[in-house]
């Protein structure tokens, strides 16, 4: 019997060092799952933590595109109402700040992603499946040259695809990233 | 007073009299049986709540009319009409990324988890019960300034379109530290994310230097509870920093060893150099500093006193000093800086001023604790060029014209 207890003393001793530190104590100590349900948009890191399960190319992103996206973004993603996503040109201290795109001017490719998932489309935010997700950040790097239109994207691919922008930001952002390790 | 000094008063204000003629002649307007009305009825009884004057009305935030929506977008706050330190609550200005969301206080609910000890979850109530404190704060968008990017300057601008995308307010809250500290910083810890429950699930990445430093959850402002549109029922307040980082609606707190380079640290609220590179996390805002009166819309009577009003903010601290020009840069004055002086608070600023009648232009700039000086137009120019979006800091330069119209300075620059 002692024995069986024992941990479970150790647990109650522990929890007790834990609030112990906390002088106020007024939050409520919650578990993972409750975490994960609570975020609901689970932020992209450069290195692609946050993803989902999930893929899509060009292909098929071009379809939702045309449904959701074009209205606001132009048919072929030149502008409309509202940002310009595909670049025609390379960044330049010229280029006026509305011919700033994903092309030539975000520097990690996980952004878009993140961004869609939060915000887009802009009157039914959150409302994306992954598949049509991933779909679309393809459709649109492909837009600009950066992909191929039957690349497929996913949590392990993403993350490892190379922003021409990039080398435009200085200091390099990949500085402000933790290290990985070789 | 004996017989001798009464004579002398008399003939001073005499010769007063004989100097300032017109201004005498202007203050004596005959009165009408309206001025004399409100005394000879009942007033409008005890309310629950008050308006403003109806004739105040026009005080009102500017929005442009050519947004597609204005679900985004920023209302800009009327400056030129600013009477002292603190914004109205109503007309701080506004900066949405997917419309003002509709909070029930009690679902509201705040996250802290990520690189923690131990995930927390927090209710207002909660929120409310840690140590509060108060601070006077400005926060100015970090594209406040903009039209100063434009190659031709607006002949028609005024203050509030200028400069208008900053408020000062008395902000009520609890340190963020202590409730990171509730939660328990891992060792790995070095930034936050922080998210909005707005329809953008706004995020930006914040460094926890700046967070253990001085940033704080605030739920009030002006005495009562935030504005929707500032937040409500809670938001981020990082003193200093671009409002883009004072995220309204806060409900996650993610503690990270990286930074997510989010769409508005990476493709917004970044700076294009002239030599084809991009600054990012320029977070902190310059000097800066405004003549609100006289300025552009504005027209002076006649010739004769005036004070030049403005205002004045610097992220880096507190304002050591503003100076003023009343002739185009020739030469320039100390202003008085009107109590209290605060650290991270607008200031007000005046200069008495004579105007001879003819055309000038008027300047200010102010000189922040580090001595940084506001810079010229031209040197803004110089350093950033004309692409940039964010940061614009340039003296405005108000020209009065001959006949006492206000109308925009600045230079057209080659």
């Amino acid at each position: 019997m002692t024995c069986c207890l024992r941990p479970f003393i150790l647990f109650v001793l522990m929890l007790g060092l834990t609030l112990a530190q906390s002088p106020y104590g007024f939050g409520v100590p919650v578990d993972e799952e409750m975490v994960m349900s609570f975020n609901i948009h689970p932020s992209i890191a450069p290195d692609g933590r946050g993803l989902p399960e999930g893929e899509g190319s060009a292909l098929e992103g071009f379809e939702v595109y045309a449904f959701i996206c074009a209205g606001c973004h132009g048919p072929n993603a030149e502008g409309g109402p509202y940002d310009r996503l595909v670049s025609d040109r390379d960044f330049s201290a010229e280029v006026p700040d509305h011919l700033l795109a994903v092309g030539n001017y975000w520097p990690y490719a996980t952004t878009l992603y993140d961004y869609i998932r939060r915000a887009m489309p802009f009157s039914q935010p959150g409302s994306l499946e992954p598949n049509d997700i991933y779909a679309l950040v393809a459709f649109i790097l492909a837009e600009n040259g950066i992909i191929e239109e039957d690349f497929y994207l996913n949590a392990e691919t993403l993350p490892q695809v190379e922003m021409p922008a990039k080398v435009i930001f200085n200091p390099s952002p990949d500085s402000f990233l933790p290290r990985t390790e070789e | 007073m004996n017989r001798r000094k009464f004579l002398q008063k008399v003939a001073g204000a005499g010769a007063f009299l004989a100097l300032a003629p017109k201004v005498l002649a202007q203050g004596a307007k005959a009165f009408g049986e309206a001025a004399l009305a409100p005394m000879k009825v009942l007033g409008i009884p005890l309310t629950p709540i008050s308006q403003r004057a109806a004739t105040e009305n026009h005080v009102v935030r500017y929005i442009s009319d050519t947004l597609p929506s204005r679900h985004t977008g920023a209302s800009f706050s009327p400056i030129e009409h600013f009477q002292g330190l603190i914004t109205p609550s109503d007309l701080h200005f506004e900066r949405h990324h997917g419309g003002v969301p509709t909070v029930d206080p009690a679902e509201y609910r705040l996250l802290i988890h990520g690189m923690v000890k131990q995930p927390l979850m927090f209710d207002l109530e909660a929120i409310k019960r840690y140590p509060s404190f108060n601070q006077v704060m400005f926060i100015e968008c970090g594209g406040n300034g903009q039209n100063g990017f434009s190659r031709t300057p607006d002949e028609a601008m005024t203050a509030t379109r200028s400069k208008g995308l900053v408020s000062n307010s008395e902000w009520t809250g609890t340190s963020l530290k202590l409730l990171l500290e509730e939660a328990g910083l891992d060792e790995r810890a070095k930034w936050l994310l922080v998210e909005g429950m707005d329809g953008a699930a706004y995020t930006r990445s914040i460094p926890l230097d700046k967070a253990l430093d001085n940033c704080f959850l605030a739920y009030g402002q002006n005495g009562e509870a935030l504005r929707p549109q500032q937040g409500y029922p809670v938001r981020l307040m990082v003193p200093g920093w671009e409002g883009s980082t004072h995220i309204k609606w806060v409900r996650r707190i993610e503690v990270s060893d990286t930074p997510y380079m989010t769409r508005d640290e990476t493709s917004k609220y970044t700076d294009p150099n002239p030599d084809g590179t991009t600054s990012f996390f320029t977070w902190e805002m310059l000097a800066q500093s405004i003549i609100t009166y006289p300025s552009g819309g504005q027209a002076l009577q006649a010739e004769g006193f005036y004070e030049i009003r403005g205002v004045a903010w610097t992220g880096a601290g507190k304002v050591k000093a503003v100076e003023v020009s009343t002739d185009g840069g020739e030469s320039w004055q100390e202003a008085s800086l009107q109590e209290p002086v605060l650290s991270l608070s607008m200031v007000r600023f005046t200069l008495p001023w004579q105007w001879d009648g003819k055309e000038t232009v008027l300047l200010s700039r102010a000189i922040d604790e580090k001595d940084y000086v506001q810079p010229s137009r031209a040197e803004v120019i110089k350093a950033w060029g004309y692409n940039h979006r964010y940061h614009y800091n340039g003296i405005q330069a108000w020209k009065v014209l001959e006949g006492g119209k206000v109308v925009n300075g600045d230079d057209v620059l080659s």
